[in-house]
Order: C-alpha cells, then sequence, then structure tokens
C-alpha cells in the first residue's frame, strides 16, 4: 500500500515537473525598446491611431505627386497600363465595368495614408516624410474632387473626413446566405442536358507554351556569366540596378515597361527607341540633337536625372553615392556585350 | 497472346519516357516481329557512366522534366514584381506541391532577409513589448502540419466565363505543404496578451511591408509562424527565414517575410482588406473579412495542358480538392457536364485544411466527355457551380471563386476550359 502510494507520489511529482518545464513564459526573446516599437509600428487605423503629428497641402502634394507617383498611376490618378487607377470611378460600382478608386471604393482615408507611407513609391518604399505623406494624401483627395485646391490634411482634421463608399461594406455573410443552397449532393440525373456555353479558346489569351529546352527563359544571370568586365562590380551594380527594376528591365527577353528596356543602352541615341512611346518631349530633342548614351552622359543623368533633363518623365531623384553610380553603369554597361 | 500484350504495354511505358514530356502520341499496339529499338539497341546510360556524388549538391529535376515549371499570365498585372505565377497543377500528383514549384505572389518582389539580421517584434496590448531572434523561436515547441495555400484570386479569371485554357491558370494559384512552425498562440501567451486583446496586425518585412488584420480567436487557434516547407527552410519566395500560416484562409494573409505582429482591440482595414480581398457585388456593394477559403476541387488529369494520352479504354482521371473549413468527405466525377456523378477515390495523406488527391478509374468509349469533379467537406457544404455563385454575388467579385470547372474532352483527348448549361 505503501509502495503503491509512494510510486503515486512519484508519478504526480513527475506530472508536475513535466508541467513546469513547459508552461509558460518560457522567458524567451527580450523586451522591445521604445526605439525598436517606434521604428517598426507604423501602422494606422481608421480612427485615427498612429497617425503621426504633420501636416500637408494640395499644392504640395501636387508637385510630389508628379515627382514620385503619376510615372505609374497618371497626371490625373487615371492608371498607366495595369497600374492602378487612384481617381474617378464614381457610380460604376453597380455597373458592368466597376472602377475601384479611392474615391469611388476606398472606405477610409487612414488606409490611403497608410498604404502611402509603408509601401509607396514602389520601388522606394518609406521614403516619404510624415509631412510629404499628408501632402500626397490631400492631394489624391482632390483627384477625386473631395476637396478643393487650398485644402490641407493634418492629424487634427483628418479623423473630419469620410470617404463617400465607407457604409457599403458588409461583414461576411456566406454562411447564413450560401452555405445553406450549397449543400445538396445529387448523383443522378441532376439536370436534363448539359450544353457548352462559353469556351476559353475563343478570347485565346492563354500564354504560349514557352520553349524551355535550352535556358533562354533566364535573364540577368546570364549577362553576368558571358562578360569578362569587372565581374564584381558587375554583381554590385546588379544589386543597384533593384532601384531602377520598377520601370526598367535588362535580360534577353527585356520588354518596355514604364520606362524603356535597357539592353544596348550604350551607344543608344537618347530618345529614339522606336517601340516605346512615353518619351518627354526633351529627351527626343536632345537625343535629336547628339545625346548619345555613354559612361559620362548617363553618370551624368542617372546622379540627377531631373536636372540633366529637365521635364523627363523619368520621376526618380537620382543615385547620389558615387561607388553605387560606377557599379551600376558597370552593370548597364555589361549588356552591349550579349546583345 | 499474353506474351504480345505484355510487348505492346511494355513498349508504351518506354515510348512515354522517350518522348518527355506530357503529350505522347498515341500508340497502337505492334506486331510482335517489329521490335523495340529502346529495347534491342543498347541505351548510352546502360553502359557509360553518369555523375558522381559530387556534381549536384543540391539536386535538380530531369532534364526531361524541363516543362515542369510555374508560370506566369504577363497580360494580367503590370510588372512583374508585383504579380502572381501559377502551379503546374497538371504536372503533378499526390498531395504535397514541391518547393521549387509553389506559385508566388509578391507586392513588392522578392526580399532577400539575412537570418542574422532577421528580428520579430509583438507589440501593443501585451504585457511585454517583445524582440525574438531565430534562436528564441527554435526554442518554443514545434508541430508539423500539412495545409493548402490558396490566394482568394484563384479562378478570378473566370468570373465572366471561360477565359484561360489550362488548370494550371484556372486554379493554379494554390499549393500544399508540410509546414515546421509554433503555435502561434504559444509566442502571444509568452508575451501576455491584454483583455482588450481583439485582433492583430501581421505585417512583412518586404518593400510592400503588407499588412492584414487576423481576429485573435483565428490567432489563438492554429495560425503558425512556420520557418520550414516541406522539411527545409522556406523557399525566399515564400518567406523566408519565416512566415504566418492561416489555416484555410486566403492567402494573402499568410504574411511571408513576418517581421512583426501588433495587437490591438480593432482591425487596422489596411490597403489588402478594403481596396484589395473585398467581394464586390453587382449592387455596388461588397463583403469584406471574407477569410475562409470554400470547398472546391478542379481535375488535373486531363486538364486543357494536360490532354489524354491514349484512345478509347482504360482512363484515370486525377485532380485535388480542399477545403478552408476543414477535411474533404468526398469527391464526386461527373463524366456527362454534371448530370450524373461518380464518387471518387481519396488517396494520399490529407488533413483537415489541406488539399486532397482523388482518382477515378473507368473505361472511356472514347467519345467526347465533359468532365467535372465536386468537392463536399465535412462541415456538409458541397461544391457550387458557377452558375449558382454568380446567382448570388453577380460576376464582379474577382475573389472566392470555387465554382464547378468543366473540361470538355473531344475523341482525340484533347481538354477545353469550358463553361455548360
Amino acid at each position: 500500500m505503501l509502495k503503491c502510494l509512494s510510486s503515486f507520489f512519484i508519478l504526480i511529482s513527475l506530472f508536475v515537473f513535466y508541467s513546469f518545464a513547459y508552461s509558460q513564459p518560457l522567458g524567451l526573446g527580450r523586451p522591445a525598446t521604445y526605439n525598436e516599437v517606434s521604428s517598426w509600428d507604423i501602422d494606422i487605423r481608421p480612427d485615427g491611431k498612429g497617425l503621426p503629428v504633420g501636416s500637408g497641402s494640395v499644392i504640395i502634394g501636387e508637385e510630389l505627386y508628379t515627382d514620385n507617383c503619376a510615372s505609374c498611376h497618371g497626371d490625373f490618378g487615371e492608371g498607366i497600363d495595369r497600374w492602378p487607377e487612384l481617381a474617378g470611378g464614381f457610380d460604376t460600382l453597380d455597373s458592368e465595368d466597376p472602377v475601384k478608386t479611392v474615391g469611388s471604393y476606398w472606405p477610409y482615408l487612414s488606409t490611403v495614408w497608410d498604404y502611402v507611407h509603408r509601401a509607396m513609391p514602389f520601388g522606394n518604399a518609406q521614403s516619404l516624410s510624415n509631412d510629404e505623406v499628408y501632402s500626397i494624401t490631400a492631394y489624391i483627395m482632390y483627384l477625386n474632387d473631395l476637396v478643393d485646391e487650398d485644402f490641407e490634411l493634418s492629424n487634427l482634421n483628418f479623423e473630419e473626413v469620410r470617404l463617400p463608399n465607407e457604409q457599403n461594406f458588409y461583414q461576411d455573410n456566406r454562411e447564413d446566405l450560401e452555405n445553406v443552397i450549397y449543400s445538396k449532393r445529387c448523383m443522378k440525373d441532376c439536370k436534363k442536358e448539359a450544353i457548352i456555353t462559353k469556351r476559353a479558346v475563343v478570347l485565346d489569351v492563354t500564354p504560349e507554351e514557352e520553349d524551355v529546352s535550352d535556358n533562354s527563359n533566364s535573364n540577368e544571370d546570364d549577362i553576368v556569366k558571358t562578360v569578362s568586365l569587372d565581374a564584381k562590380l558587375i554583381k554590385d551594380g546588379e544589386k543597384v540596378f533593384k532601384k531602377c527594376k520598377a520601370c526598367h528591365r535588362i535580360g534577353l527577353n527585356a520588354k518596355n515597361g514604364t520606362g524603356p528596356h535597357l539592353n544596348n543602352i550604350f551607344g543608344r541615341v537618347a530618345g529614339q527607341l522606336e517601340d516605346y512611346k512615353k518619351y518627354s518631349k526633351n529627351i527626343k530633342k536632345m537625343g535629336q540633337e547628339g545625346l548619345i548614351w555613354n559612361t559620362e552622359t548617363l553618370t551624368s543623368f542617372i546622379e540627377n536625372p531631373k536636372k540633366y533633363i529637365t521635364g523627363t518623365k523619368m520621376n526618380f531623384k537620382g543615385i547620389k553615392k558615387s561607388d553605387e553610380l560606377e557599379a551600376l553603369i558597370e552593370y548597364l554597361s555589361a549588356t552591349t556585350i550579349i546583345n | 497472346m499474353v506474351r504480345k500484350l505484355k510487348t505492346s504495354r511494355r513498349n508504351f511505358v518506354v515510348g512515354s519516357l522517350a518522348a518527355g514530356s506530357a503529350f505522347i502520341s498515341t500508340r497502337k499496339a505492334i506486331s510482335s516481329n517489329t521490335d523495340d529499338k529502346a529495347i534491342t539497341e543498347m541505351q548510352s546510360w546502360n553502359s557509360e557512366l553518369g555523375d558522381g556524388v559530387d556534381a549536384n549538391p543540391y539536386g535538380y529535376p530531369s532534364e526531361y522534366e524541363k516543362h515542369v515549371i510555374r508560370r506566369n499570365v504577363p497580360w494580367l498585372t503590370a510588372d512583374p514584381t508585383s504579380s502572381v505565377n501559377f502551379t503546374p497543377l497538371h504536372e503533378l500528383d499526390g498531395t504535397i506541391t514541391p518547393n521549387g514549384l509553389c506559385f508566388e505572389r509578391h507586392h513588392g518582389g522578392v526580399a532577400i532577409i539575412d537570418p542574422k539580421k532577421y528580428r520579430f517584434m509583438i507589440n501593443g496590448l501585451v504585457d511585454q513589448n517583445t524582440v525574438f531572434d531565430l534562436s528564441d523561436l527554435s526554442r518554443f515547441p514545434r508541430i508539423n502540419k500539412l495545409y493548402f495555400l490558396e490566394c482568394a484570386a484563384n479562378s478570378g479569371m473566370e468570373w465572366r466565363g471561360a477565359q484561360l485554357n489550362g488548370c494550371q491558370f484556372t486554379h493554379g494559384m494554390i499549393h500544399n505543404v508540410l509546414y515546421t512552425g509554433i503555435l502561434l498562440k504559444d509566442i502571444l501567451k509568452e508575451v501576455g496578451l491584454k483583455n482588450s486583446a481583439k485582433w492583430i496586425l501581421a505585417e512583412g518585412a518586404d518593400s510592400s511591408a503588407m499588412t492584414r488584420s487576423i481576429p485573435i480567436e483565428k490567432a489563438m487557434d492554429d495560425c503558425l509562424i512556420a520557418f520550414k516547407m516541406n522539411g527545409e527552410s522556406l523557399r525566399p519566395e515564400q518567406g523566408y527565414p519565416v512566415r504566418l500560416v492561416v489555416p484555410g484562409w486566403e492567402g494573402n494573409m499568410w504574411v511571408k517575410w513576418i517581421r512583426r505582429i501588433e495587437v490591438g482591440d480593432k482591425p487596422w482595414h489596411h490597403r489588402e482588406e478594403t481596396s484589395k480581398y473585398t467581394d464586390l457585388f453587382s449592387n455596388g456593394k461588397a463583403r469584406r473579412f471574407t477569410w475562409e477559403m470554400d470547398a472546391k476541387s478542379v481535375i488535373t488529369n486531363p486538364s486543357p495542358q494536360a490532354p489524354l494520352s491514349h484512345r478509347k479504354g482504360p482512363t484515370v482521371i486525377t485532380g485535388v480538392a480542399w477545403s478552408g473549413r476543414g477535411k474533404i468527405d468526398k469527391v464526386d466525377v461527373s463524366l456527362d457536364g454534371g448530370i450524373n456523378w461518380l464518387e471518387a477515390r481519396l488517396s494520399g495523406p490529407a488533413d483537415s485544411k489541406s488539399m486532397h488527391r482523388f482518382y477515378l478509374e473507368f473505361n472511356w468509349d472514347g467519345k467526347p466527355l465533359l468532365l467535372q469533379s465536386r468537392a463536399l467537406d465535412d462541415t456538409g457544404y458541397v461544391q457550387p457551380t458557377k452558375d449558382q455563385l454568380r446567382s448570388v454575388r453577380g460576376e464582379n467579385s474577382i475573389y472566392h471563386n470555387n465554382g464547378i470547372q468543366t473540361w470538355a474532352v473531344d475523341s482525340n483527348g484533347i481538354a477545353e476550359n469550358v463553361e455548360v448549361s
């Protein structure tokens, strides 16, 4: 009996030890500092929680928008190519072609502030100051006819703003509305006939099966492998090229995007690529007057694009660090060799 | 007679290997005096030495499998850095998606994160704002779970009718992976939730700083902080070194490269849960927070990219099924466009909220087929037709299209994406 009891106690104490060893807290991790939290905690909520002190105006916003946003979203927020439309689309949500913009669809202005601040400009995220984000947000409101051109947005009046479509969202109701319908399992003679009503081949939008027998679908890597220039510098330049990738492509199958493709950019006459239609007037003119891309001209242009070609549509602030610029130029020059 | 049959069957198998492609011409039985050179002639691999063990420290598929790749649809998006590619479902079997074939969806390209600089922060309505590194995370109890991840926009291009000719494109925004990770609730308990905690915000470290709001009940249920997929480290394009796993819910919520979780008392209504991933109805109003992925299935073989390689006779139909609400209970297959249905056979490891593999073997008479599959999950939900979905939601919904897919197969075995009455 005693023996039995003692083994019972051993069992109990084993159990206690086991649960102790795995009960929480485990003491893992370390406290986050105030600066660490404020560096990463950048989110904004519709009730204004998280919004920093600051302000911006439509007028300043227009300039910032033109420099940072218009190359993809268009001068009027109309969206270029397949980039998102930001303005207009009112009264289209119940049509066959709904246009979902900040003005027509988005429920909360805080979403605009938060998103521009955390993810824009595309390829150069989190580079805008708080006041710049206020200005761009104000300008997007202006593009949607929600405010006048003298409007100023700040943390003080932010919560007064309501977007027109706020009330048109409702909670998921599939369970009550749909799932009850989708519950019958018919096995035999479930309908009279099955006639083909729509065919994918009519549209013919499916990508063709590409030839993968060689490796021609890789691009950047090939360039680096096949040149005898400074390989390390080219590799560094390839990293710097990430700043350009939102608009420019390089490689065997590179096509024009928001900006022209950069294959054989060395020796190319500026602004004259036949199948690229979005050059500024000035770059075309400078090309006609003899501007040819070489180490010297490309360096000057990329260092400060708007200074070198006034009116350029390339909305890029430039690369100021000389080692980055040198590596990028080396990388760009490498494309001449392969093609 | 027996001998003749054996020869022709073997010939077919070798023939299909030699073709090295899914598109194999139909071979008729050959007479016994026509020898198969694949057998009677010496093959190089039968005589010469192959690669040694030092040739491929990390292995690749056979060079004859080069067509088994993710593909994208260039016209869908403005730029490949904020775009999607598709899993080649028609080339796969079983239930696990190989790591290199899991579809990708990025909003600012693939973040390349140095694991030494990886930090994971939890802040907000917790007892202690806390930072973890990878070593800290590895000391929590780990579990292994098989889950599907489906983009809410999978089949989104098909809302208005049959558009893309291939199940890779119509259904390929899905993968099914064995995750190793830790339960999010264990980490949340570690930092101590305040009573007012109702929501979490998950945030990525990529250049889109992806964010989604998730209710605390889900966070404290089955969400994982995962660092391995199918046994090896997450691929960069799947969130290396750490991603969030939100079983059964839309893929956009499975934040990759996760760097932070904030605990709050209200949802954040960020871009991906307002402007995107809300379901617009024909009356102009929109559903939001449609997190669960409904039960769905698709026949992967035959399908437009994978026609039947033979004429009439024994034929295997296979495909995959999944439900964000639980296990797949049954899958039915129709050969006549949904008039009559046959129960298919499920095979392979599958869990709740994971992909299931189904097969239907039948004797094809060589006449045209209208193939459909229909998933039933363990909540009693039966996969609806596309017309049923449209009758409730209209045609502008984009997301959550789990309607029954139809492939029209002609007498040559060629399959096409169609819709039927």
